[in-house]
């Protein structure tokens, strides 16, 4: 469904995404793995078009978009659940849910934003509880949550995700990988950049090693889980396999 | 002090003060979707009482056309000034962008001069006739002018943002414009219509004070430091807070002037450093907006 071949993105004159491919389908849920700096988030914001492509092509369903600005790209089924969730703070959780479906208007669509809405709630509740409570006032799972739901009512085809676990609390994190693995069953598509490896590889079907702006190695979750450089790297098991 | 003679001073207050309200109205919107200081919104108001003059003496246009005229021209220009002077530079710095403002403030007030002359232009009263007698104290009809089209001007636009989906969009890039591009909002079109929307406030304001106190090329950074230090005072990138700031504003000028009429005009500028050294964030804006 997303396809990503030979992307060349980053700020300044050197790279940061040195020639990535990455493929997702939906119902399917890919992660990347890698240091600080390898280049994860800069491929997704470049995937999602908030920086500019130097090369290379994103397609989704066959169709180009590498030159498609950020805010088409929502309409054409990609959407950014950035770093930081950047929320509009100030306004409530129903108002920011409400500028996710910013792109669906008219009287067909209304009905379909309104079941969207119910669904978001039906995965979080706590965001029913708090629908009238401005946005920054929610705890940092709470605010996660929101981001998610917020995407959500785009009607995405495919979600990136950039770091959802960053500074929450484990049962938190639970919560929310549950959450992405009933919107993955129902056929979302799913890019999932995480600073916990292990966790992320265990969530997802496939996984890609990402090094200096490269893919390092690809392969299935499980098989990425066992591999030794992997795990001496990424998982911190650098105690394991001295021992 | 009388108190016919004190309602008569708030009065005046309330009127320069709902001037200074649509003008701070300017720098706010514009402030909200750019983080820049237009400092060219004192022009789009001196345009707006110009082109109110040019259409009802030299075209010949009664005033009732002639005034929406002005209005809607003026808007016409702001976009054109968002497309030409700040387009090109949108992903530049700050700085950049507010020298750019001021350079377009310039070439506006030139061009008014080259196009209209160097007198002061004067403009009938809306509705002639005696001042209203209330409670002791004079109400010159234009003021009930003024205050009319101001209370239309703050009614519209706080409906267009609590209750439009365009209203909810310049909200969001007001919180974060980043997100709001990921949310599929077109943000550089919420920069065109803010500046059409600030064009068109400075207009209004323009053509509804010309009556009293004529046009000339060069008001135009004069009233922008007042519009400016309305909106400083009150809190800048808030609607609500422009308008009090407008209005208090308004009212400490008339409190200064028993004490010494020539004072007034430096009130504006001692009022915008006193709060950015006491309080940088407004009066009336709790916290200071978190940048993300």
């Amino acid at each position: 469904m997303l396809s990503v071949q030979g992307l060349v993105a980053g700020y300044s004159a050197a790279a940061v995404v040195d020639g990535i491919s990455v493929a997702v389908s939906a119902g399917e849920m890919v992660t990347l793995v890698g240091a600080n700096g390898a280049g994860k988030s800069t491929l997704l914001k470049a995937i999602a078009g908030a920086i500019p492509v130097r090369a290379g092509l994103v397609s989704i369903d066959g169709e180009d978009v590498t030159n498609v600005p950020a805010h088409r790209r929502v309409g054409k089924g990609i959407v950014l659940v950035p770093e930081g969730r950047m929320l509009f703070a100030g306004m409530s959780v129903d108002e920011n849910l409400t500028l996710g479906a910013h792109l669906r208007t008219g009287p067909a669509a209304r009905r379909a934003v309104a079941e969207d809405r119910e669904r978001v709630f039906g995965l979080f509740p706590v965001l029913a509880e708090r629908r009238r409570q401005a946005a920054g006032t929610l705890s940092g799972g709470e605010q996660q949550m929101l981001a998610i739901g917020r995407a959500m009512m785009s009607a995405p085809r495919v979600l990136l995700l950039d770091e959802p676990s960053l500074g929450l609390a484990p049962k938190v994190i639970g919560e929310i990988f549950s959450a992405l693995d009933v919107l993955r069953d129902s056929g979302l598509g799913m890019v999932l950049v995480e600073q916990d490896a292990r966790l992320a590889l265990r969530h997802a079907c496939r996984g890609y090693v990402v090094r200096t702006g490269r893919v390092a190695l690809e392969g299935p979750a499980e098989e990425l889980l066992d591999n030794d450089d992997v795990r001496l790297i990424y998982l911190g098991a650098w105690h394991e396999t001295k021992g | 002090m009388e108190n016919a003679e004190l309602l008569q001073l708030a009065i005046a207050g309330l009127k320069n003060g709902s001037i200074y309200a649509l003008l701070a109205l300017g720098f706010t919107i514009v402030y909200a979707a750019t983080n820049v200081i237009n400092f060219a919104q004192g022009e789009f108001f001196m345009l707006g009482g110009m082109f109110a003059v040019f259409a009802f003496k030299t075209l010949g246009l009664p005033l009732i056309a002639a005034v929406p005229l002005a209005v809607v021209a003026v808007t016409g220009v702001g976009v054109l000034f968002e497309v030409l002077a700040i387009r090109p530079r949108r992903d530049g710095d700050q700085m950049s962008l507010v020298i750019i403002t001021v350079g377009g403030s310039l070439v506006l007030s030139s061009l008014a001069r080259h196009l209209f002359g160097s007198d002061a232009l004067p403009l009938p009263e809306f509705t002639p006739g005696p001042s209203l007698a209330f409670a002791g104290a004079a109400i010159e009809r234009q003021t009930l002018w003024i205050w009319g089209l101001v209370l239309i001007a703050v009614v519209a636009l706080t409906m267009l943002y609590s209750r439009t989906r365009l209203g909810r969009a310049m909200r969001a890039c007001m919180q974060n414009r980043e997100a709001a591009r990921l949310m599929g909002i077109d943000t550089g079109r919420v920069v065109m219509i803010s500046f059409a929307l600030a064009a068109m406030l400075g207009a209004l304001a323009g053509v509804a004070v010309t009556p009293l106190t004529s046009t000339r090329f060069d008001i135009g950074a004069g009233i922008a430091v007042k519009g400016f230090a309305a909106a400083i005072l009150g809190g800048l990138g808030n609607p609500i807070a422009a308008v009090a700031g407008g209005l208090l504003l308004g009212l400490i000028e008339q409190a200064v002037i028993p004490f010494s009429s020539t004072l007034k005009d430096v009130v504006a500028i001692v009022v915008l450093l006193s709060v950015l050294f006491v309080r940088p964030q407004g009066l009336f804006i709790r916290e200071r907006k978190e940048k993300t």
